[in-house]
């Protein structure tokens, strides 16, 4: 049995959970801007599948990242055009690109199955990474991991502390007052829109040019889009609490590797779907902590009250209902 | 004289519908298959050799006739399943998980027939069971929408993962094949726990005839029902159950209960008259497809079927592009994507012309 290393468990942690997080702060940013993009999980698939093939041939790591990242723009485009602009489903639209983006990745990425490809190395930051502890934790990783470490606290500040913040949150809450005010809704959208999937594809490519190097069918990242869905609920839509989400998700699937030692019998499979009910439960605690009479009993009980808040999420009020013409 | 001219113009508006419905339909083929053409171009293969392999192996002999049909059974019942809950207005994304719990069910109670005496009892039982397991699962999530508050999309995706969860571990852990556990399933069922099939199309004609019932039944319940229309009502009006007094919260259920039910049947049939065992893909992805088909044919119970059988070309189709091109059996889930999407644009686009014409009349 191998040995059971704190510090290599949580820097695991922190490595695994990279790609998770930028396509789970990228949904977070597009959700918030009241748009479903539920297309992530073939979004995903394709950007890794553009990044691994561009970085192959031009044997650029730079080029593979970029590409992916417009890729999932490109996307994410579509389900913005078609929603915001064309007002039909964001459900529908999501849906058909999420099995239409994924077939796309295996049908083009088919010659590239399994050839040995670049892939980012670590990159220590000198001086942090001898920090004892901390430095084999957070700083001994490769360049997405510091990214996707940066964008929490940026996308954060972003959203709650900067006038461009307040009108992306408003335009999710409330399209019709934004109108009012001037700014217009639509175009709003699109570019957050744009700017989700954006990161999405940047998931997709530290997947096949970092967390599991090469592409292949099936690749390794199938199912992460669906996670990231559920983070983004499980974050109440809030990117600090999805990071959190995220790092735990992570916690889950390194801890699988242990509990697979530990309990033989149990495939692997059976501890990678466990986070799906745990976001279940999450989504009933979220609307029952929303309920009238459970917040007035929780009146004047402190306990029960900070487990409230933590699951007190708030859905973007105009999540999945784009500004209308003529309303 | 009056009446005739009044029949002249119904007949000239439904030629114009006819006309209509034609050109979006050219348009819809024409962006597909340029924008599909595109993409075999850019994998560095010659299209022309792609789509007649695809013919070929789809429609090319009665064997591959069989096989399309084989994958239209299932498409078909789930397609029907789904059209009961898109009335409603619920987005039944967890129809995949319900094939799975059917076909698990159906499995548990085949096990205890593994010896192959009082067959047609274990059948009838299996198939009862699939439908209670595709039904109970969609329950569960029918009842995480309205008890619990959680979205319809986010707690049939979980089940549906769960169901995987589920179907893996059983294959793996307790009903593995003695000594071997394996990604290729249980163990084979008895001869006689098969449903009979045509031999030269490897083709159950139970399994047919039961997709065709469903498809009739689908028509009755949503056309000439008091519960299909409740379930119209409430689907497109939100007021509907204030007005007429309805139970929103107990139509849901239903709803998700005949899908669940229909997915479930699918499941029992994937493992009694396909597979003869349990596999891991037993679902083999036909649950997400079959929300495809429901939207392409614009929830109409006739026209889904027919969307079904092409879907189900593709399918079979593409099975013959590794073999002879080298290329990625996935083509026909690129050339399904974008069908639905070109439908749905063109759809938009049309809606949109008419309104610009309609504010220019005014």
């Amino acid at each position: 049995m191998t040995g059971f290393d704190l510090t290599i468990l949580l820097g695991g942690v922190v490595a695994g959970a990279a790609p998770i997080l930028l396509a789970t702060l990228g949904e977070t940013i597009t959700e918030k801007a009241g748009i479903i993009n539920l297309s992530l999980d073939g979004t995903i698939m394709l950007s890794a599948m553009t990044a691994f093939v561009v970085a192959f041939n031009t044997e650029s790591l730079v080029a593979g990242f970029v590409s992916a990242a417009i890729v999932g723009a490109l996307v994410a485009a579509v389900v913005g055009i078609f929603s915001i602009y064309l007002e039909q489903s964001q459900v529908a639209v999501g849906f058909v690109l999420t099995l239409m983006a994924r077939d796309l990745a295996y049908f083009l990425g088919n010659p590239y199955t399994r050839l040995p490809g670049p892939s980012v190395g670590p990159q220590p930051i000198p001086l942090l990474k001898d920090i004892p502890f901390l430095g084999d934790v957070f700083f001994n990783h490769s360049f997405p991991v510091y990214l996707s470490l940066l964008l929490i606290g940026l996308i954060w500040w972003y959203m709650y502390r900067t006038p461009q913040g307040l009108r992306l949150r408003s335009v999710g809450e409330n399209p019709g007052a934004c109108f009012a005010r001037g700014i217009n809704p639509r175009s709003l959208q699109m570019v957050y829109v744009l700017c989700g999937g954006f990161f999405v594809g940047l998931a997709g490519a530290t997947f096949s040019l970092c967390t599991k190097p090469g592409w292949g069918r099936p690749q390794g990242a199938e199912g992460t889009g669906w996670i990231a869905l559920a983070l983004v609920i499980f974050g109440g839509w809030h990117p600090i609490r999805a990071a959190i989400g995220a790092y735990l998700f992570a916690f889950l699937q390194v801890m699988g590797i242990y509990f697979q030692e530990w309990f033989p019998s149990v495939p692997a499979q059976v501890f990678q779907v466990a986070p799906f009910p745990l976001m279940i439960f999450t989504l009933i605690f979220i609307n029952f902590a929303q309920k009238e009479s459970v917040i007035k009993r929780a009146e004047g009980r402190g306990w029960l009250q900070v487990i409230l808040r933590l699951f007190s999420g708030a859905m973007p009020t105009s999540l999945g209902k784009p500004h209308k013409t003529g309303q | 004289m009056q009446e005739k001219n009044g029949m002249n113009t119904s007949a000239s508006i439904h030629d114009k519908a006819i006309v209509r419905f034609s050109r979006d339909l050219v348009l819809t083929v024409l962006v597909v298959v340029s924008f599909t053409t595109l993409i075999i171009v850019l994998s560095g293969a010659p299209p022309l050799a792609a789509y007649y392999h695809i013919f070929k192996g789809s429609l090319g002999s009665w064997v591959k006739l069989g096989h399309v049909i084989r994958v239209w059974i299932p498409l078909t019942l789930c397609t029907c399943g789904l059209l009961y809950t898109f009335r409603i207005g619920l987005w039944n994304i967890g129809v995949e998980g319900q094939v799975i719990m059917g076909a698990i069910f159906a499995t548990y109670v085949l096990r205890f027939g593994m010896d192959g005496r009082m067959a047609t009892f274990f059948l009838i039982a299996a198939f009862v069971a699939g439908v209670a397991g595709g039904a109970l699962w969609a329950l569960i999530a029918g009842y995480l929408k309205t008890k619990g508050g959680v979205n319809e999309i986010f707690a049939g995706l979980g089940l549906n993962f769960v169901a995987q969860g589920i179907i893996l571990w059983l294959i793996f852990g307790p009903w593995k094949r003695a000594g071997i556990a394996s990604m290729s399933g249980t163990e084979l069922l008895p001869r006689e726990l098969w449903l009979s099939y045509v031999s030269t199309m490897r083709l159950s004609p139970l399994g047919l005839s039961l997709a065709l019932c469903a498809i009739i039944v689908t028509a009755v319940m949503l056309r000439y029902t008091k519960i299909g229309l409740c379930l119209k009502a409430l689907g497109s009006n939100p007021n509907a159950a204030h007005i007429f007094d309805l139970n929103t919260r107990l139509y849901m259920l239903l709803a998700m209960v005949f899908a669940g039910g229909f997915a479930g049947l699918a499941g029992s049939i994937q493992v009694t008259g396909v597979y003869h065992r349990l596999i891991p893909a037993i679902s083999s992805n036909y649950g997400y497809l079959a929300l495809l088909v429901a939207m392409l044919s614009n929830y109409n119970v006739w026209i889904g079927p027919v969307v079904a059988f092409f879907f189900a070309c593709l399918n079979v189709g593409s099975i013959q592009l590794p073999m002879m091109l080298q290329l990625d059996s996935s083509l026909s889930g690129v050339i399904q994507g974008a069908l639905v999407l070109a439908a749905l644009a063109v759809h938009a686009w049309r809606i949109r012309a008419r309104r610009i014409a309609e504010e220019t009349w005014n």
